[in-house]
């Protein structure tokens, strides 16, 4: 099980006069998966980057705990793991590189193992070595949970995780959600329903316009 | 450490994709084209030759020091580094990649000065040096945190100059002032306030580029 | 109400006084001035220049405040305090430039000399206009904000090089710089009493129709923007 909360208390966000959500609140405290749904709009990405801490609230509070010490925003990233359409990794340079420039400048070395394991997975180990330019779409986004995974987060933050994606790619990212989501927090943003028939419990952003 | 490697993922980049190397190259080399056919045969001050230096060197910077952070903002791997590194290490990291650029760019033009200007000879040498170290070091700085600015702007080039130019004109106007004087032979202790000049506005820039590079960076 | 009519009142008499008291050796009626070795008629200038030019560096300090409070607390109000100084000082930055011109040619015999003084408020009119610059490009109001915010303090860090150190350790033609011995008529009150009332008057004018303009531009900026976002709401 899982020793990592996550609380938002009173979370509200504007952009410029528009607000986006208000009176947002709710804790996890237990490993699982979580999902967020609302249509096109209604601030799913919005909410993801903000518990992600790449972009901060108008008002309200988002709080991360490990063993019950709270983690400071500069620490963060070293925690999570983030997937999403408009995350983009360095196509000059190849899978393995990547991983490896990544893994140097988050300051911890490479765990060769689990990115091998990884790599097998998600089924891109004879491409490790080429460069990201030459993949297809939905190699790129596997490459993208393989970086979210790759340092082992304690929370798995998921923005449309099956975009680009055809049914074997699918199945692996299906077969990975439930594997973390048995030991870590994993919180998933989608409106595809066949997403979200793997969260229990869903907070669903139409609520929270007021 | 782990700014040093966000500088060697820069540097490894830069090498395989060798812009840097080309295109700056041959600005340095089309600039002081310039600058010679306008003199044509006419003799030049040292101080107009101090001058003209420092015109290339800031054009040359304004070319070349935005790519740090425009590179990664127009490719979107801004959200990248933001996952994997914390503000402090990455401005740390592009300031790392600027210095550097900015010494090697500098130094070649340098070079050149010495070779093509016949007012560029330098009496005092090492005062030239220590001037050349902080004045390049001050350059990085200011550049390096507009740099910041206009690519969470999404702006086009012509904006970099607008913006850098105002905030490095202390540092031109008294890095200008000292190349005279070693080029005049002046001693150090006649340079002293200009020097302190150099050091208090590196540090004073520095400070104020960390502090502030938190708001830029995240949104 | 009233005390515009007094702002009206003020700085009319200040700009009739300012202009058409006569310069003498030595005055004896209460409008007349004395005589500034070195000045002599183009003394007047000091109540338009020197006003304008202090202006246009208290709005650009209120600008920095406002930017800092913006980055503190995100509050968009603050920012159009920001921009309404900048305005102003932006104004008043040309006003000083241009007053200070005319005086160069008067005094110097050259509009423009690059003497430090000119140089820094030369540099502080391309601070402003950057700063303009900067805001256009940017669509997203938060973004727009934060940005020119932060462009804001890193420019007020280089402004005192301009203010202070610059004048003191480059030649200048201006009154006040390493050259000049008698160090300025305002530092050094050479001015008798009753043009040192005319000079306060001057400052004091100026200074509450600055703050006065100001009030009524971040208001207007602020409701603006709440009518705007009326309108897309309804």
């Amino acid at each position: 099980m899982t020793n990592y909360t996550l609380e938002l208390s009173d979370v509200k966000k504007f952009f410029g006069r528009r607000l986006i959500f208000n009176n947002l609140n709710f804790q996890i405290k237990k490993a699982g998966v979580y999902g967020i749904s609302g249509p096109n709009g209604s601030g799913k990405s919005t909410l993801v980057k903000i518990i992600a801490g790449i972009i901060g609230t108008s008002s309200g509070k988002v709080t991360h705990n490990l063993n019950g010490k709270e983690i400071i925003p500069e620490k963060l990233h070293d925690h999570i793991g983030f997937v999403s359409p408009y995350l983009v990794l360095y196509e000059e340079f190849s899978a393995w590189e990547n991983l490896e420039l990544c893994a140097q400048i988050r300051g911890i070395n490479l765990n060769e193992q689990r990115v091998i394991y990884l790599l097998e997975k998600f089924l891109l180990l004879n491409r490790k070595g080429d460069l990201v330019k030459t993949y297809s779409s939905g190699m790129k986004q596997r490459l993208k949970f393989i970086f979210a995974l790759m340092h082992s987060p304690a929370l798995l933050i998921l923005d449309e995780p099956t975009s680009n994606l055809d049914d074997e790619g699918k199945s692996s990212v299906y077969e990975i959600i439930k594997e973390e989501g048995s030991k870590n927090i994993v919180i998933l943003a989608s409106n595809e329903n066949q997403d979200l028939s793997l969260c229990p419990e869903i907070i669903d952003l139409k609520n929270f316009k007021e | 450490m782990k700014s040093y490697a966000l500088f060697l993922k820069d540097f490894s980049s830069e090498i395989r994709t060798r812009y840097a190397i080309n295109s700056l190259a041959m600005f340095i080399i089309v600039a002081i084209s310039v600058i010679l056919f306008s003199i044509g045969q006419e003799r030049i001050s040292p101080e107009l030759t101090a001058g003209l230096f420092w015109v290339v060197i800031f054009f040359t910077a304004m070319s070349g020091l935005a790519r740090a952070f425009v590179s990664e903002e127009e490719r979107g791997t801004s959200l990248t580094l933001q996952l994997i590194a914390s503000p402090t290490t990455v401005f740390t990291g592009k300031l790392i990649f600027n210095i550097i650029l900015v010494f090697a760019m500098n130094t070649v033009i340098a070079i050149l000065y010495a070779a093509l200007f016949e007012a560029f000879i330098i009496q005092n040498f090492s005062l030239f040096l220590l001037s050349f170290v902080l004045g390049n070091i001050g350059l990085a700085i200011s550049s390096t945190i507009i740099a910041a600015i206009i690519a969470k702007a999404g702006a086009k080039g012509t904006l970099y100059p607008v913006l850098s130019f105002p905030i490095l004109l202390p540092l031109i106007l008294t890095s200008v002032q000292l190349t005279l004087f070693s080029i005049d032979g002046t001693g150090f202790e006649k340079s002293i306030f200009e020097l302190a000049i150099v050091v208090s506005y590196d540090v004073i820039m520095l400070t104020a580029s960390y502090m502030l590079f938190d708001f830029i960076w995240k949104e | 109400m009233i005390w515009k009519i007094f702002l009206f009142l003020l700085l009319a008499f200040v700009s009739v006084a300012g202009i058409a008291f006569p310069i003498v050796e030595r005055p004896s009626a209460w409008y007349e001035f004395p005589l500034i070795p070195g000045l002599e008629e183009n003394a007047k200038i000091i109540f338009f220049h020197v006003p304008t030019a202090w202006l246009t560096v208290i709005a650009f300090f209120m600008s920095t405040v406002y930017s800092f409070k913006y980055l503190k607390n995100k509050n968009l109000d603050d920012d159009a305090k920001s921009y309404t100084a900048n305005q102003l000082g932006m104004i008043f930055c040309i006003l000083a430039t241009v007053t200070g011109a005319v005086w160069a040619k008067f005094a110097w015999g050259a509009f423009w000399s690059w003497d430090p003084r000119q140089t820094s408020i030369f540099a502080l009119l391309l601070i402003y206009g950057a700063w303009f610059a900067l805001r256009s490009s940017i669509e997203s109001e938060d973004k727009r904000a934060t940005l020119s915010a932060v462009y804001s303090m890193i420019a007020f860090v280089t402004v005192p090089f301009f203010i202070f150190i610059m004048p003191r350790i480059m030649k200048g033609l201006h009154p006040g710089s390493a050259d000049d011995t008698t160090s300025g008529p305002v530092v050094d009150f050479n001015m008798n009493s009753n043009m040192q009332l005319i000079f306060f008057l001057s400052l004091i004018g100026f200074t509450i129709l600055f703050f006065w303009m100001w009030r009524v531009g971040y208001k207007s900026l602020i409701y603006r923007d709440k009518l705007n976002k009326q309108l897309i709401r309804g």
